[in-house]
């Protein structure tokens, strides 16, 4: 087989951390190679090499036997490199037309030729079955319409191989085999892929060849018809980590009521007319593809919006106009979904962060003067309790990797034993490690009596740690179902906003 | 090559920061005293020697360092929280202004008379920076360009009033406001100069700043919003109240400079009263990378400039313009030293 | 009140409309352009202070009047290079980076200005652009001279605003401008350097401002003096936002504005015992109303002031 795509002893290091460290690897034509390995294990660095967008401190890129320049996307495009960005790429307020056009023509041409671009687009969505409005603004598509997008403006291009970086995070399960069926479609008209992913079962169905990459290192590749998940799963991880597990105990009473709650309205409807209960000692998790209205829901329930209608009580009192501050007094915990954009300050030290959620209570202040002693104290029980690993309470907040950063805020809400947890994509992002240590936490909370909602995107996540499940479809969400009985296609099925036909038919 | 973040500041980066981006401003200005024909050495010793020669020299500088130390405290007040109050200029007018309005025929005795003023010029100067702190909470109005237009507006009012209502009528003509009453004039700090007592106010407020900014809820809720406002805002921090709240603080502060340079030095107000006081306000902020005490020692430096360049344009015919430049120049090269504070060169 | 009305029917007021907006118009594009690769330059005033005296002083120095605007726009380009490596590649605040390019151009302008003109001395002048009247159309009735005889610059304002309009709107490099200043990762995942896409939006725009300021020195007065320019820098940062960031709408922005203060300049002169001030405040009182009046439905460049950073996301 012919390669067309060559890496050899490929090295980055950032400051003291070795993202690459002396990675070879090749691509046959036609071929589906899956990268494979845990968060922070490498996989986009080395694609950002191959792209262009980092140099490589040692190694070197042949692409159809051509020397690649280091550093210089424009180049890897020349050569027939494409990328898929896990992030897309893309200028929510232009059109598709232009979004794809960018780049494509000398920029001293002093009339762009819509009309030829306008047409080879629609031939190469055509040809390669990926349907599109090139007048249509990106910021009017859907996610999965977005990422069509990001492919065509790699195939527009003439890209030979392509790369994806975690295609699937933004996918619900059938869009995703309706991706990978498009991929395989690609590799018949001469294309050749790379995919990144975390995901063991996406990479045993979808791929020919499995390179696994661990603390940034090539640790194996296999023909993924010669391996299996369990050996992929140990190559990935390395060490043996298990995961805690849930065990059966006494629910209590309902502590979080939710009935028919709208937030938004018409067009900008979030959440629509949804109804849940949380009971102490009971993790409630919400399934769902990003985007269909989970953000609503962790906003709602960390006092950052309030129902259009619909009624939420906390511990029996009415909590649907309750602010941040007032939601914590009434006994809410919050982990938000984005660390670094909602969860900490990064350029506060741990022990800012540790009290700012209750920096007024007579605990952490006096007559408007901040405790700073016992502020510092506290912070340094938490690293002692939570296992915060290279820090003290003085240290900025931005050093932190991931996993330390949520243990930090893990324990500001566990440290004040709250009666509801709001737990929003807590592992996201983490290696498998911190994820262990995340959901024993987590566990633990529901042990000790805690009503507990977890929004997550990870079924595995979901269904190894709820009691219950419900799915969060376009800003509705279907009925419990209990743990024991979602099984994967009845998750598939309630995903794709099906329960009402499901409830049908049994 | 890139920038890296740095893990720490080393602390003697962050003192030699200002340091050298002083020193970048006196050579880069050397070329435009070279070009008017006069040796830089000689201009700069001139300076010096106008500055901080005398006894006299040293408490002209010292008054002219005390607005700039309100009007420096105001901006890093408003930097620290991310509004940008580009208004100081504005909001000392107004200060000065009501000051001027109220203190003349107050029937109050000194010592009651005194402090009502300043918090008469405190007002005025908050209640102005309020308008633009709400429209930005409330519509999203970008109060860089409104703190600026106001700027115009107020020195406009200014105009109105002393050529209107205000008029000093024994100023012969002259556009200049009435003056405050002799009992509110500030005690002279030093006998026989203009140096005034205005300058311990201001000392004094850079201190009560400092514990604001450094041991109150009220200043670490400030700076968490203006680090990351989402954040905070999800830790339940006010955005409103914060911002508000920084913006009476920072209004508060360039209107009580127009207070204390009323009752200090001028006794009525003149729309020429300002040379830039609130815009060289921000370059004393930014020098003292938004640190109160740096505050002190940056308004101390930016008046030497001021004043050394006066005197040294009368002796080298150098025109004083250059301490502008200077000034600015100041900023620029600071932004660019506070850069390597932060962040190292890598490759 | 008849003569406020009056007023609104004299030709001379509509000739001074397109006269008052020139200024503002080459400052409004030049904001625009940067403002549309994502970088705010509040060096605006500063730049067209400096732009004012540098091309009145080549006059004065004896250059023809197209090299003074050749030289106020170079003067601009610089101050443009200035900011833009502060802010690009340095990623340092645009605020306040701007500010300063604002202090130190202004202050550079007075500085030069009086090494070559003594405090005291009467300005000294040179001889501006005259009026340039286009034959035939200069003698429509009323729409001859508001629109046909003005002087040179006031054309090319608006054939700036026409190619401006053009070049973002039909060209590749104003697809990658426009791209830039929405998101600069989508512009280096295609292959594009969006850092010099920033540079060269920015040296370009910071040109027309300066050139914007040349007006004043060169067709309006014929003089130079510090502080000239009154805040029309910061009105054109406003009316950018008025204009949605769209070249067409900054033109119809400017012209309303100038009308606005061409109109209240004649109306001082029939309203007496109104202080003039009033007057004189009005422009700015109206920037700030048309700014809370679309400050909502504004859509802004989601790029903006976001500095850019390699490899970034």
């Amino acid at each position: 087989m012919t390669k067309v795509l060559e890496l050899h002893g490929i090295t980055k290091r950032f400051g003291a951390l070795t993202a690459n460290d002396g990675i070879t690897l090749s691509l046959a034509q036609g071929e589906i190679l899956a990268l494979l390995g845990e968060n922070g294990a490498g996989k986009t660095t080395l694609m950002n090499i191959l792209f262009g967008h980092y140099a490589a401190d040692d190694g070197w890129v042949r692409v159809f036997g051509q020397d690649m320049p280091p550093g210089r996307p424009r180049a890897a495009i020349e050569a027939g490199i494409g990328m898929v960005h896990q992030h897309f790429t893309l200028a929510a307020n232009l059109t598709v037309l232009e979004n794809v056009m960018l780049g494509s023509e000398p920029l001293g041409r002093l009339r762009s030729a819509r009309q030829s671009a306008r047409a080879k687009l629609l031939e190469i969505a055509e040809k390669f079955g990926l349907a599109v409005n090139p007048d249509a603004k990106i910021s009017h598509l859907s996610v999965g319409e977005r990422q069509r997008v990001e492919i065509l403006k790699a195939l527009y291009r003439d890209a030979r191989v392509l790369i994806l970086d975690e295609p699937t995070a933004v996918l619900a399960r059938p869009e995703a085999q309706r991706l990978f069926e498009t991929l395989r479609e690609m590799t018949r008209e001469g294309l050749s892929l790379i995919f990144i992913s975390h995901k063991l079962h996406e990479v045993m169905s979808a791929s020919d060849r499995v390179a696994v990459l661990r603390a940034g290192k090539l640790v194996a590749e296999r023909e993924t018809a010669q391996t299996s998940p369990k050996e992929l799963a140990e190559l990935m991880v390395g060490r043996q980590v298990e995961r805690p597990v849930r065990e059966p105990h006494e629910i209590g009473a309902p502590t979080l009521v939710a009935r028919g709650i709208t937030v938004g309205e018409g067009e900008e409807t979030q959440l629509n007319e949804v109804s849940f209960t949380v009971h102490g000692g009971e993790i409630l998790g919400i399934v769902g593809v990003s985007g269909n209205g989970q953000a609503a829901l962790g906003a709602l329930l960390s006092g950052l919006v309030h129902p259009s209608s619909g009624t939420l009580s906390l511990a029996g009192e009415n909590a649907a106009a309750l602010g941040p501050r007032s939601m914590i007094r009434a006994g809410a915990g919050r982990v938000p979904e984005d660390r670094h954009a909602e969860g900490v300050v990064g350029e506060l030290a741990l022990w800012e962060n540790a009290v700012l959620e209750r920096l007024r209570t007579s605990e952490f202040s006096r007559h408007g003067l901040v405790r700073q002693k016992v502020c510092k104290a506290y912070t340094a029980d938490l690293i002692e309790r939570f296992d915060i690993r290279g820090a003290t309470p003085d240290t900025r907040t931005q050093l932190l990797s991931g996993g330390n950063m949520q243990k930090l805020i893990l324990g500001r809400v566990l440290s004040s034993d709250p009666r509801f947890i709001l737990a929003n994509q807590p592992t996201r992002g983490l290696d498998e490690g911190a994820i262990a240590a995340v959901h024993a936490e987590l566990l633990a909370a529901r042990m000790a009596g805690a009503a507990i909602l977890l929004i997550s995107e990870e079924l595995e996540e979901a269904v190894a740690l709820s009691d219950r499940i419900q799915a969060i479809v376009k800003g509705r969400m279907s009925d419990p179902i209990t743990a024991d009985a979602a099984t994967p296609q009845r998750l598939g099925l309630i995903m794709s906003g099906v329960w009402e036909a499901h409830a049908d038919a049994s | 090559m890139r920038l890296e973040r740095r893990s720490t500041t080393p602390l003697g980066l962050a003192i030699v920061a200002p340091l050298a981006s002083v020193v970048a401003a006196l050579v880069l200005a050397a070329g435009l005293i070279a070009a008017a024909g006069v040796s830089p050495f000689l201009a700069y010793g001139e300076m010096l020697r106008g500055a901080l020669g005398s006894r006299l020299a040293v408490t002209e500088m010292l008054t002219r360092a005390t607005p700039l130390i309100f009007t420096g405290l105001a901006a890093a007040v408003a930097f620290r929280a991310r509004l940008w109050n580009i208004g100081g200029e504005g909001q000392f007018f107004v200060g000065a202004l009501i000051t001027a309005w109220i203190g003349h025929g107050l029937g109050l005795p000194g010592w009651l008379g005194v402090p009502t003023l300043m918090l008469a010029g405190m007002a005025a100067g908050a209640a102005l920076l309020a308008g633009p702190a709400y429209l930005r909470l409330r519509f999203g109005v970008d109060e860089v360009v409104t703190t600026l237009l106001l700027n115009f507006i107020v020195i406009l009012f200014v105009g109105m009033m002393i050529e209107g209502p205000l008029k000093d009528p024994l100023a012969f003509g002259w556009p200049q406001s009435v003056p405050v009453d002799g009992d509110f004039r500030l005690p002279d700090l030093v006998a026989r100069t203009r140096l005034h007592i205005g300058l311990l106010f201001a000392v004094a407020a850079a201190g009560i700043v400092w514990l604001v900014l450094a041991r109150t809820v009220f200043g670490a809720e400030m700076r968490a919003v203006g680090l990351n406002a989402r954040a905070s805002a999800f830790a339940g921090v006010s955005l409103t109240r914060t911002i508000m709240g920084a913006a009476l603080l920072s209004g508060a502060m360039a209107g009580l400079a127009g207070a204390v340079e009323v009752t200090g030095v001028t006794a009525g107000v003149t729309t020429t009263m300002s040379p830039g006081f609130g815009y060289a306000g921000i370059v004393v902020a930014m020098l003292a990378a938004l640190h109160p005490a740096g505050v002190v020692a940056a308004a101390i430096f930016v008046a030497t400039v001021f004043v050394g360049a006066d005197a040294m344009s009368r002796a080298t015919g150098v025109p004083s313009f250059i301490a502008d430049v200077i000034v600015a120049l100041c900023l620029l090269t600071m932004i660019v030293a506070l850069l390597f504070t932060t962040y190292r060169v890598r490759r | 009140m008849i003569e406020a009305i009056d007023l609104l029917f004299n030709t001379s007021l509509w000739a001074a409309v397109l006269r008052i907006a020139t200024p503002l118009i080459f400052g409004v594009l030049g904001a625009l352009l940067c403002e549309r690769a994502g970088v705010l330059n509040l060096g605006i005033e500063g730049i067209m202070t400096l732009g004012a005296m540098t091309g009145w002083l080549a006059v004065f120095l004896g250059t023809p009047l197209w090299l003074g605007l050749v030289v106020a726009a170079l003067c601009g380009a610089i101050m443009g290079l200035l900011h833009a490596t502060l802010t690009v590649p340095l990623g340092l605040s645009q605020h306040v980076s701007g500010l300063g390019i604002t202090l130190f151009a202004s202050a550079l302008a007075s500085y030069l200005y009086r090494l070559i003109v003594e405090v005291g001395d009467l300005p000294p002048t040179i001889e501006p652009f005259r009026a340039l009247d286009i034959p035939v159309l200069t003698d429509i009735p009323v729409l001859g001279p508001v629109l046909f005889s003005q002087a040179l610059p006031t054309y090319l304002a608006l054939l700036a605003v026409l190619v401006t309009a053009y070049v973002l709107a039909r060209t590749p490099l104003g697809l990658a401008i426009r791209m830039t200043g929405e998101n600069p990762h989508a512009v280096e995942a295609q292959g594009l350097n969006p850092m010099r896409i920033r540079v060269g939006a920015v040296v370009a725009g910071s040109a027309l401002m300066a050139i914007g300021g040349s007006f004043l020195t060169m067709v309006a007065f014929d003089s130079f003096f510090p502080g000239m320019v009154q805040g029309r820098g910061w009105i054109c940062i406003a009316l950018v936002v008025f204009a949605s960031w769209r070249p067409g709408k900054a033109l119809v922005g400017a012209l309303l504005f100038a009308l606005f203060d061409a109109y209240q300049l004649r109306l001082q002169t029939v309203s007496e015992g109104v202080p003039y001030q009033l007057f004189l405040m009005a422009p700015y009182v109206l920037s700030i109303l048309a700014l809370v009046l679309v400050a909502r439905r504004a859509e802004v460049p989601a790029a903006l002031m976001i500095p850019h950073r390699r490899g970034d996301r």
